[in-house]
């Protein structure tokens, strides 16, 4: 009698529990939209992929359409090689282009796929060529300088020798 | 008495030693007595309900109230960034991740820990556990086999109660109270909260803690000098060690976990 009753209490206990892992599985990590779409890999080579991560998007039109699913180096071209994922609903043109672009200012980073003109589409196995780095704020920061560097000795170039910095 | 005569210290380490060894071989025959616990069901189904459905509440309750206060504080210094759509993935990933598996071991060791350590304590005091070995009957399989195991099996889905709890709680005040958008909220936690590495070790997690806190408040008990006092003192030790493993083992696994 008394038996029976806790073994009631004691399955709902662990309904419980088994209910907030499925939620955190389900809700949380979502588990079910990883694992059942069906995808096409492809692969693109990037001069430098800047902080793209695994697992990262692929959007196009601000739509995800895709998953990041490696990155490595490629020792022979000195490029970074990206696997992505392309989810099987969406067909983009073989010369469809790749984009590394940053969500919001301090966002992460993800990868535009611009669709191409041609009749054919991309299938499995594939390789994108015409992609374009992500941007590297050091490199934007010296070009930026040297631009500025460059303006002002111009500028001094055209400015009489002296005497006018001494009014200022 | 001094601490600092020879045969003081040297009469200190040896005892410390032995209690030490003491521990590590009851440890080891508690996790070789799974297979002829998991015999009698029934003992540990009662253990699962004494231990997990009386801390259900304490449980949901808390971890109910930490995502009421995370998603405060956690608008409040994300909306400096202008980021406060991932508000619901900073609740998620400290529930899921930490503050999931730890809090719940803290107050399991409070709420759980210690009425096992009184427990077998006072089956001591009362010359209980002499009589079971008078009778043949080996108090550590019959006694604290049960307990050990059901605090193992427990604690990993209290800890995802309350991690779930804690969400709910976050998404109440971001999403129903303060207005953050729904869809980005629900979409920042799909996309940033991993099922293995986030999830998974969460649970891991809380298995490591569901071993440690059990075996200690059972070893406590076990241990207690069979006297109000000793009682007393054996539980006080309960949460103390118990607190202070949890911490330092949460520290050792997120280096090794996330790194």
């Amino acid at each position: 009698m008394q038996r029976s009753k806790n073994d009631v209490w004691v399955g709902i206990f662990v309904m419980i529990g088994a209910a907030a892992i499925l939620f955190l599985a389900l809700q949380a990590a979502n588990l079910l939209n990883l694992s059942f779409q069906s995808t096409y890999r492809i692969t693109a080579k990037f001069d430098n992929v800047g902080g793209l991560k695994p697992k990262g998007a692929v959007r196009s039109g601000g739509v995800v359409v895709g998953r990041v699913e490696s990155l490595v180096f490629d020792d022979k071209s000195f490029q970074a090689r990206v696997t992505l994922a392309m989810e099987s609903r969406y067909a983009f043109p073989k010369d469809s282009s790749l984009k590394i672009l940053t969500s919001g200012l301090l966002g992460e980073q993800y990868i535009g796929i611009e669709a191409g003109a041609s009749e054919k589409n991309l299938v499995a196995g594939d390789t994108i060529s015409s992609t374009q780095s992500a941007v590297v704020l050091e490199n934007l920061i010296s070009q930026f300088l040297y631009s500025k560097a460059a303006d002002s000795s111009s500028g001094s170039m055209t400015a009489p020798p002296s005497g006018s910095n001494e009014k200022k | 008495m001094s601490w600092y005569k020879p045969s003081d210290v040297g009469f200190a380490t040896r005892s410390k030693l032995a209690d030490l060894g003491l521990g590590a071989r009851l440890f080891f025959r508690l996790l070789l007595s799974l297979p002829s616990t998991f015999r009698r069901f029934g003992l540990v189904r009662d253990q699962i309900h004494f231990l997990g459905n009386y801390s259900l509440v304490i449980i949901a309750v808390s971890g109910l109230f930490v995502g009421f206060v995370f998603g405060l504080q956690g608008y409040y210094t994300l909306q400096r960034f202008g980021s406060s759509d991932a508000l619901g993935l900073l609740v998620t990933l400290t529930l899921v991740r930490e503050l999931g598996p730890v809090v719940t071991a803290l107050l399991f060791a409070g709420r759980a820990g210690t009425s096992l350590t009184a427990e077998i304590g006072l089956m001591k005091a009362g010359e209980q556990i002499s009589v079971m070995e008078m009778m043949a009957v080996d108090p550590v399989q019959r006694i604290l086999a049960p307990r050990f195991w059901a605090g193992v099996i427990v604690m990993p889905l209290l800890a995802a109660v309350f991690s779930a709890m804690g969400v709910i709680g976050g998404w109440a005040v971001g999403v129903v109270m303060i207005g953050v958008d729904a869809g980005s909220f629900w979409s920042q936690i799909q996309g940033g909260v991993d099922v293995w590495k986030d999830v998974g070790n969460g649970v891991i997690k809380s298995v490591v803690f569901g071993f440690t806190v059990t075996f200690i408040a059972l070893l406590q008990g076990f241990e207690a000098q069979p006297t109000p006092e000793g009682v007393a003192s054996a539980t006080t030790r309960t949460v103390v060690v118990a607190s202070l493993s949890v911490l330092g083992l949460d520290f050792i696994l997120t280096a090794m976990m996330f790194t």
